[in-house]
């Protein structure tokens, strides 16, 4: 396998994380909404008196959501702005010149 | 229950005289800022994360989902939430997929970044249907959104409601451009989210704060279906294809992608993405609860009274627990929420005429500062005609459809070849142009012939196309025309100036 330049596997880095945090939206999401259409009874559950299983799973959505993108921010300003930081400095002093 | 609702409100004209002078002070003081097309388009990039994210909310809450949802879940219980979380769920996408390179590539349009790869003209031209088509629609659903609501809620006349929402919209972006726009999202998302919030705190006193109680009791009144999936969602399939219309268009929206150029890099547009997606979901989580409380309260055969629709639930709401004051408070929030999304919405498509199709097109980038302006406010005065004529042609239109429409046509012309253009080294121009039209006229077609369009709207018995939402049938076939046309006609050297532009995505102009 040839090796990846510095370039090259930030943007492969980027892409895994961007493709896996977007996939578990979809799943989670789409999970919900096809939970929703085959299986009405379940969701219509009574958890407590005023809370159904449907209501607490839909709240649940809206916190995953909230959470990947807190995820995301996270890993960002830590990794990946650290490796943009990397790459920045040798054209910092090519520009130099 | 008698309502004061629909009557000319002192209180109601007073709130919303106030909010018009301010954002008019606003309106000039940006003016003064506003010398070139940088801060016309963009203010600057001098916009903080905090204060983008506020403006995005601001953007993207539309008097249809405070609205709307709070009428939905009042009439029909926990199948309003379904549209909640829709609405939210693009965020996340946006973050991940398209925020920050999309702010290292372009500059005032989406389109910046497919030509930043592509061949200018033909990929402007194609992505400029795709905008002009999903503003267009977005741009009437909040127009006669705002008729219809302005007469209910103040008692004026349709027409006249069409052409204040105009004229006003049409002088902050005139004069203020970015900057006058950014301040009037950033106040009235202020305004919608301490509105719904102090409305949200009055029922649940009612409660004890007992949330579980409030919902107790709506199960209690109505049954306990209230709590569980209902009607909405009767097919499975076009429950997903809504799914992913709400989900992916949100990523498709020229007026939302515009304003990640408002922000000095892609960092600050990281973070501003996450302080929207916190306001936006704790938004829509309030509406959960305004929605209860105003079939609980308020009743569902009060509110049906005032709107079969159940869109003057949250107005209802508010007279009801904080009396004609609170009601005319709200009602002037509306106002000020659709005021705020058009003038986003016009911006945009200003930015797209006037940017894309006359300084890229026409004069081959060869246009100066003041001619890029100059054709900017012409387009803007454009924009406010046509959207005023509009407005007031459609009255008596279903707006939910149109709304669905720019979201679909937004998730099947624009996402396509946006996410591929940053992501896909060997996507071509034709690709990107094929998927944006084959998109525009999958999505408009395919409403078309839908049983909204076929049986709803022109009574005839059965629609040719089963589904209401086209976006599972449309998404995919953008995607596949894209990538078909781009591996059937390679172009090496477009793949080669992707590998070029890797370095600015990543990192911006150095």
């Amino acid at each position: 396998m040839p090796t990846l330049s510095p370039l090259e596997a930030v943007s492969a880095a980027r892409w895994r994380v961007a493709i896996s945090l977007t996939i578990a939206m979809m799943v989670v999401y789409f999970g919900f909404i096809l939970l929703v259409a085959f299986n009405k009874p379940l969701l219509g559950t009574l958890l407590a008196e005023g809370l159904s299983l449907g209501m607490l799973l839909g709240v649940l959505v809206i916190i995953v959501a909230w959470m990947l993108t807190w995820f995301y921010i996270r890993w960002a300003n830590t990794h990946y702005d650290a490796s943009l930081a990397r790459l920045r400095v040798p054209a910092a002093r090519e520009g130099s010149r | 229950m008698t309502s004061s609702l629909g009557e000319p409100n002192a209180i109601a004209i007073t709130f919303f005289l106030v909010f018009i002078a301010l954002s008019l002070v606003i309106t000039a003081w940006a003016a003064r800022r506003t010398k070139t097309a940088d801060q016309f388009y963009t203010a600057g990039g001098s916009v903080t994360a905090f204060q983008n994210g506020l403006a995005l909310a601001g953007d993207f809450m539309s008097a249809a989902s405070f609205l709307g949802i709070a009428g939905l879940v009042a009439l029909s219980g926990f199948d309003g939430l379904i549209y909640s979380i829709g609405w939210l769920v693009g965020w996340p996408i946006v973050m991940f997929l398209i925020a920050e390179p999309l702010r290292n590539l372009g500059r005032y349009t989406f389109a910046d970044v497919l030509a930043a790869r592509l061949r200018q003209k033909p990929i402007r031209i194609a992505a400029s249907i795709g905008s002009l088509a999903v503003i267009a629609f977005y741009l009437i659903a909040q127009m006669v959104g705002a008729g219809n609501l302005i007469r209910l809620l103040f008692g004026l006349p349709y027409e006249a409601a069409v052409v204040i929402v105009g004229v006003v919209m049409l002088a902050y972006v005139l004069f203020g451009g970015m900057i006058a726009t950014t301040w009037v999202q950033i106040v009235k998302a202020v305004l919608l989210l301490g509105g719904a919030t102090l409305l949200a705190g009055l029922v649940l006193a009612r409660f004890d704060f007992n949330l579980f109680a409030l919902f107790a009791k709506a199960a209690e009144q109505y049954g306990t279906g209230v709590l569980s999936p209902g009607r909405q969602v009767s097919d499975p399939i076009d429950a997903v294809s809504l799914g992913l219309a709400l989900m992916l268009g949100t990523a498709g929206l020229p007026h939302i992608l515009m304003r990640f150029y408002t922000v000095r890099d892609a960092r600050t547009a990281r973070t501003s993405v996450g302080y929207a997606t916190a306001f936006i979901g704790f938004f829509y989580l309030l509406t959960f609860i305004l929605g209860f409380g105003a079939m609980v309260l308020i009743g569902r055969d009060a509110i049906t009274a005032i709107d079969a629709g159940g869109n003057m639930a949250a107005p209802l709401l508010a007279e009801g627990v904080g009396g004609t004051p609170f009601l005319g408070f709200i009602s002037a929030v509306a106002f000020a929420t659709i005021l705020a999304v058009v003038a986003g919405l016009t911006l945009s498509g200003a930015a797209t005429l006037s940017h894309d199709l006359w300084v890229n097109v026409v004069r081959g980038d060869k246009a100066d500062q003041r001619e890029q302006l100059l054709v900017a406010r012409g387009a803007t005065v454009l924009l406010a005609i046509v959207s005023i004529v509009l407005g007031i042609a459609f009255q008596g239109q279903n707006v939910a459809y149109m709304v669905g429409l720019a979201f679909a046509i937004a998730a099947s012309a624009n996402f396509p070849a946006l996410v591929l253009s940053i992501f896909w080294s060997r996507l071509t121009t034709a690709g990107a142009q094929s998927s944006m039209f084959v998109g525009t006229a999958a999505a408009l077609l395919l409403i078309y012939a839908s049983p909204t369009i076929q049986i709803d709207i022109l009574h005839n018995t059965n629609a040719w196309f089963p589904l209401r939402n086209p976006g599972i049938v449309s998404i995919p076939l953008s995607f596949a025309v894209a990538i078909g046309v781009s591996l059937l006609w390679p172009v090496s050297s477009e793949a080669r100036k992707f590998t070029e532009l890797e370095r600015q995505l990543h990192l911006g102009l150095e």
